[in-house]
Formats: structure tokens, C-alpha cells, sequence
């Protein structure tokens, strides 16, 4: 291992880095000291206040700027000789295809999505440039190594869809303090600032039958000839107070559950609002309308404090007036954003008054902005231990010591007396869809389905295709490009909108489509079975995709197992990543599931024959990982 | 939750990692007062790391010059004569750290180490040192044991792809979470002194073979009189003979202590940056644990080898202290 800096394999190797985040900034520093001298970076984001506590390679000064360069200027000053090149963009780009991938001898992934992850995990499939795979969460990180036929791909193992809540909890039923949140946000928020066009559930269990949708939507539309004051109140005492009545009146709901108290403005506020109104002229110091601030006009500083039923009243009226009264441009197209202060204002008080209502445990404006906008944990010591991991397995890939690839959790909590805990790759899955051939099973009705949804719900959101080409046999029945004719493009346009069986080249059961990503140079097989009925809340897509099965692993029969053991199953995937989609690193958490641990090679490394000879299963412990905050909300 | 709040641009600048250690610890990590020695790439990644968590104060002892091997795993200072000239390494560290955090004050202290006081100590709430010699180690961690207050003392040293952490937290309480309830546990730890003289037979079962490698380069350099790290492939057979007769002496098993790691730690002492960015983050994390009373600490050595890729806890105590 001695003297690195100076391996040909490490001097000659021309690196591709992907993210120039928390673990980004750690990896190119510790790229440039191991002794790489050719490294270009990608990275779409510009510099933000929140990245500086451990983005090392930024300052005050450069918030704004591309992530990418600035990382890059900040490097070469400590390494003036080596070549860095940066690209402040989109990796899904179409610059970045194939053949920009084939001039690098290695990939190294610090990204923050699971969507652009398996982009990139295409892209090296195709090109067949070996990926070292990243992220972190809080004191937990992962590196994983993916070098296509030797171990396994990324997408090898099915990743879990993002959690989602049954409509109903979240209009009539809320149990949580995170349900509350989602309907703050997602229903209450997008109802009355968003598109008023979008399709929305707020009333839809509130409205009794008497009533038409029609005169439901009218409740939220602000009269020609109301007030400020007036409308807020009205809005208030309608969603905290009417349409929880409404839903009492639902025997049947509340048979075994608490039934919520309908809160109107009269009861909550001593005495008449419009005394307590708040002093919006401390707004009227800046026009930045992103500074805007209810907590300000109310004299509330610290973030950290649980505000009282009162207290989240007025907030809730203030930063409704204050949107009307200093954003009202922005209404109607506004949709939640956790860096929009006046947003996460109105979100935390309408939960947690809705929250007091159902008798949930109320929190603080810091806590609630995290869950709305699945703020993701980060810290600077997880980042730079997790690259010089990603460093340390470059390197063997470079070196082509495949024997000795490893898959390294950090770990919170020391197992078999390992903070961090090296596990042997597994070989590719065969039955993945992705970098195996083989074909997936789509059950669909398809009378009712249209194409479009099948382009949406399953080739774009399942399958993570950026441009998509669907073909029957030689028929071909949608593409995406620039460069269609407008008639080819008006038929394509056309075929969204009908249904499988119609389509000129009808799709019915015992159809095999081929589905390709020309970007991704990707193409797989999907077989249509017909089915009828479908479950709404189970399968609200309408559809099912199977066959995308995790190969069968061989277990070891003994109970060597750490951590929560009630989950001995193997069918789920282990190392499952927790997604969650901000500006930053996340990603995979080990959870409790076992991983067996193959051989490993003692033959080629002397040094391994003390630590080898307990072949084990590996289970991480998840219990203490909080999992729950960091889930998507939907 | 005692103490002032946290200003508005704390709280904006450290949201992410409040929510993973929460409000009261980031207030207890800007009233730290951090010691660190030897500025070389380990050391670097741990200041900042420490910088950036928020620590109140960090003070650099190193009146070394600059030397391209100091700059070799050192990201703080450019390779450019007309800048290091005539400064020493903490100069130019503290420069270089000032700019990564405004909110923590950086600073230089001049002279030697060994030479500074117990009321020199007692200014700070935790004391980092590496390069030093095995006698400078004992020395300081006596010094630190002396005063009154608790001092966390760690070393931390990286030789080739390897790595050692050493922790002295004394008598340490700290709260464990454990699904709703939290517990206060206690550990006690052993000085430095304590901790290697151990005999070799009375150690863990299947101890690292690092710890006993890294105990026989010590020995080594204290009798040769060298400076930490300042020792080659032609120090190999003496290196071996020393082993021998350690083990001899105590009744060990000599295949305990590989002379092909011997051998790797002799032949480069230089630091591997990828060792150095590794052994820095849980060398942050440790002593924000410890500052925080947060979570289990570190007992008492920790270990990476790049070549298995292991990151071990090894607890080298004795089992019945005062015995
Ligand atoms: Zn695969």
C-alpha cells in the first residue's frame, strides 16, 4: 500500500466525480491529496447558507454560485497542478452520454437522489466504467462497489418506494403528527396559494352529499368584497372547525377512535383577532418576498419553541393575511418550499392546529419544517469518513483487485466491534431488470389504462427512464426526442391518450413490450397481463409491476445475527436506502435485514487471516436510526 | 436547557446537524475549548472537522516548519514557498481554519507541548495530540489527568494505511437513549500509561493485531531515541529483534504480532490522506460525543487498516482496576 500518491494507477486515472455536495467536497479533497491528477465533477446546485456546516469547501461568500466550480477553485489552490473540471449541470443531461462516460476509468457517485443514482448506475452499465456508490445520513453512511458482471448493480435490489399515506388518514384521519403536516402542506398549502386547476382532496370528506363540488371549491376563493381579517377567520373556523364537524357526524368513523374537537376562531382567541393583529410593518423593511415573516410581525424568534393553540392561531391567520397582502402575485402558483419562511410558517400552524384538534402532540416550527420538507440529517465527520472509504475502493478498482472490493457500512453503533464494517460485494442479481436481461410482468387492465398512464406512472416513475421508447414488436409506440417530425410527434401525442388494447398496435394480455432509454442506452422487456379490478388503496396506480424478484442468497442456518431479530425473512432487500430528496447527500441506511457474507479471500491477503475466519451474518441495526423522519411524505 | 439561545445564524448555518445531535449539544459544542498537536494530515481533518461542528475556541501547537512531507496529506496549506516561508504549521493551519467557520475563534500557541503547565491545561475542555513520542504521550495525558476538571485526552497517529485512536475520558457519565427512556451510564477509563502496559496475555481474545504492531514500533522508536515516525525498512530486523523479545518476555505468542505488518509500518510512515480523512471523522464525531455527553463513546482504542477495511473499537483496559 506504500506510497500511493505515486501509482500509475492512481496518477494515470482519469476520475468522473458526481456531486459536489457534503460527500462531494470531502471526496474531491481527498482525491487531489491521494495523488489523482484528472478529475472532472458534475453537480447541478448552487451554494446554499445550509451546506457551509460541512460543504468545507464553500463560504459565505460563495452562496449562490455553481457547487462544481467553486469546489474546483477551492481544490486547485492547495493542488495547482492537477487538472479538475467542472460542469455546473445535470448529469441526466444528454451531453453526458455514453460516450462521455467511456472516457473515465471510474465513477464515483456523492449524489443525493435515488433517481439520478440510477441514471448514472445506466450510464456506467452501458459504458462498462466500474461505480463507487455513496451516501450518508446523520452518523450513517454506505460505499458500495458496482462493476458490471463481477458485483452487483445498483438497482440489483428492488429500493423502496417512498411512503406514501392513504388519502383517508390524511383528510379524516390523522393519527400523527407527520399526517397533519402532509395535509398542511400538500392539500391545505396547494389549495389555497397553489394551482387552483390541481386535483385536490381537502373537502373531499368534509363536503357532505347535499353539497356540490362546485360549492365546495367556493369556500376557499377569497370574495370580491371581503376583508383580509374576514376571509383568514373564515378559512380558519372552515377547515379547523366546519369540516371537522362535518366529518363527526360520520358515526361510523369514530367508533374506535378519538374524536376530534372542532376549534373555531370565537373559542381560540380571547378576544376579538383583529386586536392582536400582528405588526406587519417589520415586513417592510426588505422586498425580498422569501424574508417575509409571520414570526417577525408577531415578535416569535426562536424556531425551537412549541407554540400554544393560540399562538399557532395567529401565526396561521398572520401568514395568511401576509401572503395576501405582500405575495399575492405569487397565488396561485406557489408550491411548497422548506427555504420559503412564510410557507413553513403557515404549514407548521395549520398542523399543528389541526394536530391540537385530534389530539396530537404539537411541535416546533424547526421540527415540522424538517418533516415538510424531509430535511435530511448531515454531518461533516460521516461525509469525510465515508470518502475516504469511497477513495480506498477507487483505488482497488483501479488496481483491479477485485478480490478485495468491499461494501463498507458507518455505523452508529459498534457491531462485533466495528464502527466501520466492511461486507463482501455480492454478485449480480440475475433476475435484475437492469443489468440483466431479464424481462418484467406488468398487470394492467388494459381496457381502462391508457398509454400515458403507462408512460407515467410505470416507464418514468418505476423504471427511472429519462427519454423513453416504447415498442410492440417493430410498431413503434411512443418516443420522446427533439428532433420528431411534427407528424410522427402529433401521433405519439395521440397514442398517450388512449388506451393499451386501442392502440394501433393494440397491447392486451400476453403483449411483450420493449421499453429503451436511448440516453441510458438501456432496454427491457416488459410482459402485459390483463387483470380487471384493481385496489384502490393498495395499488392506487392501477397497475402492478412484478418479476423484478432479489436473487435467492444462501443463508447460513446459526443465529449469529446483531440488532432487531423479529425480521429473520430474506425475501426484502437488505441495505435498504432511505430516500429522501433535498439538496443533500442521503441515502442508503443499513436496516435489520441479514446479508450474508461470502468468503472471503484469504489466499491473496495475508493480513486477512485473522479477520476472515468468521463468516457471518451481518444484520445493522435500524432501530435507533429514526428512520421515520427522514421518510418521504409523498 | 439552561444557557443562552443560539443565534439566528447558528441556527441557519447548523440546522442539518442539529437535527441529528439537537439545540443543547450544539450549545455545549460553542462553550468547547479544543488543544490539538501536531499538524499533519490527521490532525487537519479533525480541526476541520471540529471548525465546522462549532466548537467555541481551537488552539494549534506545532512550531515545525513547513516540509513538502508535512504538505503531502495537508489540504490547509498551499504549496507555495512564498506563502509557508517563515511561518510554522499552526501559523499557517490557523490561517487557513479561521476562514471555515467565522463563529470559532482559531489560534496559535507557541513552544513545546511537553513544556506547558497544568494551568496551561485547564484552559481547555479537550486535548488532541499526534507525532509525538511515546514518553510526550504519557507526559501529557498525566498532565491533563492532574487537573481538576475533566479533560477528554485522545492521541491519534497514522502510519501508512493504518490508523490508531486512543481515548481517555477518566470517570465519564453520559445519557444513552434507548427507544423512550434514557439511561445514564458510566465508563471508566485508564491513562495511557495504564492502558499499554496491560500484559499482552491479559488483553481481549483475538485483539487486533494493529494494537500489538503498533505498541512494538513505540517501544522501538522511545529506544532508539527517535522522533515519532522517523524510522525505515532498515529498521526492520531491529524492529523484529525488539518484537522477540517482547513477546518472550511476556510469555506471548509471537504469531500474534505478523512481521508483514511490521514491515508495512516501517517502510512508509507517510500518511495515506484516505487513512487521514477516516480517522479524522471519528475522531470529530468522538469528541463531539464527548462534548455533548451524547452517545456511546469510544473504549478506549480504535483502529482502521485500509487493507481489510476494519474499523475496530478495542477496549484495552484492566478488567479489575485497583486489584
Ligand atoms: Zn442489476
Amino acid at each position: 500500500m506504500a506510497s500511493h500518491q505515486r501509482s500509475p494507477a492512481i496518477k494515470g486515472a482519469k476520475v468522473l466525480m458526481v456531486g459536489a455536495g457534503g460527500i462531494g467536497c470531502e471526496l474531491l479533497k481527498t482525491l487531489a491529496l491521494s495523488g489523482f491528477e484528472d478529475i472532472h465533477i458534475i453537480d447541478m446546485d448552487t451554494i446554499e447558507v445550509s451546506n457551509l456546516n460541512r460543504q468545507f469547501l464553500f463560504r459565505q461568500s460563495h452562496v449562490g454560485q455553481s457547487k462544481a466550480k467553486v469546489a474546483r477553485d477551492a481544490v486547485l489552490r492547495f493542488r495547482p497542478h492537477i487538472s479538475i473540471t467542472s460542469y455546473h449541470a445535470n448529469v441526466k443531461d444528454p451531453d453526458f452520454n455514453v460516450d462521455f462516460f467511456k472516457q473515465f476509468n471510474v465513477v464515483l457517485n456523492g449524489l443525493d437522489n435515488l433517481d439520478a443514482r440510477r441514471h448514472v448506475n445506466r450510464l456506467c452499465l452501458a459504458s462498462d466504467v466500474p461505480l463507487v456508490e455513496s451516501g450518508t445520513t446523520g452518523f450513517l453512511g454506505q460505499v458500495t462497489v458496482h462493476v458490471k458482471g463481477k458485483t452487483e448493480c445498483y438497482e440489483c435490489q428492488p429500493k423502496p418506494t417512498p411512503k406514501t399515506y392513504p388519502v383517508c388518514t390524511i383528510t379524516s384521519t390523522p393519527s400523527k403528527f407527520v399526517h397533519c403536516i402532509v395535509w398542511a402542506k400538500d392539500l391545505l398549502f396547494a389549495k389555497l396559494f397553489g394551482d387552483k386547476n390541481q386535483e385536490n382532496d381537502l373537502n373531499a370528506r368534509s363536503s357532505n352529499a347535499a353539497s356540490s363540488s362546485q360549492q365546495a371549491e367556493d369556500v376557499f376563493e377569497r370574495q370580491n368584497d371581503e376583508g383580509i381579517d374576514e376571509y383568514a377567520k373564515r378559512i380558519y373556523d372552515h377547515v379547523f372547525g366546519y369540516n371537522i364537524g362535518v366529518a363527526l357526524s360520520n358515526e361510523e368513523t369514530w367508533k374506535n377512535r378519538n374524536r376530534p374537537k372542532p376549534l373555531y376562531s370565537r373559542d381560540v382567541f380571547p378576544e376579538e383577532p383583529s386586536q392582536q393583529n400582528g405588526n406587519m410593518d417589520k415586513n417592510c423593511a426588505t422586498d425580498d418576498p422569501l424574508s417575509v415573516s409571520a414570526m417577525a410581525s408577531l415578535g416569535l424568534k426562536n424556531p425551537q419553541d412549541i407554540w400554544s393553540l393560540l399562538e399557532n392561531s395567529r401565526i396561521f391567520l398572520e401568514a395568511l393575511k401576509l401572503f395576501f397582502g405582500k405575495r399575492e402575485k405569487e397565488i396561485g402558483n406557489l408550491s411548497f418550499d422548506k427555504d420559503d419562511q412564510l410557507a413553513v410558517e403557515f404549514v407548521t400552524a395549520a398542523a399543528n392546529i389541526r394536530a391540537a384538534s385530534f389530539g396530537i402532540p404539537l411541535h416546533s416550527l424547526f421540527e415540522a419544517k424538517g418533516i415538510a420538507g424531509n430535511i435530511v440529517h448531515a454531518v461533516a465527520t460521516t461525509n469525510a469518513v465515508i470518502a475516504g472509504l469511497i477513495v480506498i475502493e477507487a483505488i482497488k478498482v483501479l488496481q483491479r483487485d477485485a478480490n478485495n472490493y468491499r461494501m463498507t457500512y458507518c455505523l452508529e453503533h459498534p457491531s462485533r466491534k466495528m464502527l466501520l464494517m466492511p461486507v463482501e460485494p455480492f454478485e449480480p442479481n440475475k433476475s435484475c431488470y437492469v443489468c440483466s436481461e431479464t424481462p418484467l410482468l406488468l398487470e394492467v387492465n388494459t381496457h381502462r389504462s391508457k398509454l400515458r398512464d403507462f408512460v407515467e406512472k410505470i416507464v418514468k416513475a418505476k423504471l427511472g427512464m429519462n427519454c423513453p421508447l416504447i415498442m410492440h414488436g417493430p410498431a413503434l409506440l411512443y418516443e420522446v426526442g427533439d428532433d420528431l417530425d411534427k407528424d410522427m410527434a402529433a401521433n405519439y401525442a395521440a397514442n398517450l391518450e388512449k388506451v393499451l388494447s386501442e392502440l394501433p398496435s393494440p397491447v392486451t394480455g400476453g403483449t411483450m413490450l420493449t421499453v429503451e432509454d436511448l440516453q441510458q442506452e438501456f432496454t427491457c422487456n416488459i410482459n402485459i397481463k390483463h387483470r380487471e379490478e384493481f385496489d384502490e388503496e393498495k395499488e392506487p396506480d392501477g397497475m402492478l409491476l412484478s418479476g423484478w424478484t432479489q436473487a435467492p442468497r444462501v443463508e447460513k442456518d446459526d443465529n449469529k445475527t446483531v440488532g432487531n431479530g423479529g425480521s429473520s425473512t430474506s425475501n426484502a432487500s437488505s441495505a435498504m436506502p432511505v430516500e429522501a430528496e433535498e439538496d443533500d447527500d442521503i441515502e442508503f441506511v443499513p436496516t435489520g435485514k441479514k446479508r450474508k457474507v461470502g468468503e472471503i479471500s484469504k489466499a491473496t491477503n495475508p493480513n486477512l487471516s485473522d479477520v476472515a475466519d468468521d463468516d457471518v451474518l451481518v444484520m445493522l441495526d435500524g432501530e435507533n436510526l429514526d428512520i421515520n423522519k427522514k421518510k418521504k411524505l409523498q | 436547557m439552561d444557557g443562552e439561545e443560539l443565534t439566528e445564524q447558528e441556527t441557519a448555518l447548523y440546522d442539518r446537524q442539529i437535527r441529528v445531535w439537537g439545540v443543547d449539544a450544539q450549545r455545549r459544542l460553542s462553550k468547547a475549548h479544543i488543544l490539538v498537536s501536531g499538524m499533519k494530515g490527521t490532525v487537519v481533518e479533525f480541526c476541520k472537522n471540529i471548525v465546522l461542528a462549532g466548537v467555541g475556541s481551537l488552539t494549534l501547537v506545532d512550531s515545525r516548519e513547513v516540509t513538502e512531507e508535512a504538505l503531502s496529506a495537508n489540504f490547509l496549506i498551499p504549496p507555495d514557498e512564498n506563502v509557508y516561508s517563515g511561518k510554522t504549521l499552526a501559523e499557517l493551519c490557523c490561517d487557513s481554519l479561521k476562514d471555515f467557520n467565522p463563529m470559532v475563534r482559531v489560534s496559535v500557541e507557541k513552544g513545546d507541548i511537553s513544556s506547558f503547565g497544568g494551568d496551561f491545561y485547564d484552559r481547555f475542555d479537550v486535548v488532541v495530540i499526534s507525532s509525538c513520542s511515546f514518553a510526550t504521550k504519557k507526559l501529557i495525558n498525566e498532565k491533563c489527568r492532574k487537573v481538576s476538571k475533566r479533560i477528554a485526552f485522545y492521541t491519534v497517529d497514522c502510519r501508512d494505511s493504518c490508523g490508531e485512536i486512543y481515548v481517555d475520558l477518566q470517570n465519564y457519565t453520559y445519557s444513552k437513549k434507548k427507544l423512550d427512556e434514557t439511561d445514564e451510564c458510566q465508563l471508566q477509563y485508564p491513562s495511557f500509561e495504564e492502558a499499554v502496559t496491560i500484559p499482552w496475555r491479559a488483553l481481549p481474545k483475538k485483539v487486533t493485531k494493529l494494537y500489538l504492531a503498533m505498541r512494538v514500533i513505540e517501544r522501538f522508536e522511545e529506544a532508539e531515541g527517535r522522533n515519532p515516525g522517523e524510522i525505515s525498512i532498515a529498521d526492520l530486523p531491529g524492529v523484529l529483534k525488539l518484537k522477540k523479545e517482547l513477546c518472550e518476555a511476556q510469555s506471548f505468542n509471537e504469531s500474534h504480532v505478523p512481521d508483514a505488518l511490521l514491515e508495512r509500518l516501517v517502510s512508509d510512515t507517510s500518511e495515506f490522506p484516505p487513512v487521514c480523512a477516516i480517522l479524522g471523522g471519528i475522531l470529530g464525531q468522538e469528541v463531539i460525543k464527548a462534548i455533548s455527553g451524547k452517545g456511546d463513546p469510544l473504549k478506549n482504542f480504535f483502529f482502521f487498516d485500509a487493507i481489510d477495511g476494519k474499523g475496530i473499537i478495542e477496549d484495552i483496559s484492566n478488567p479489575n482496576p485497583g486489584s
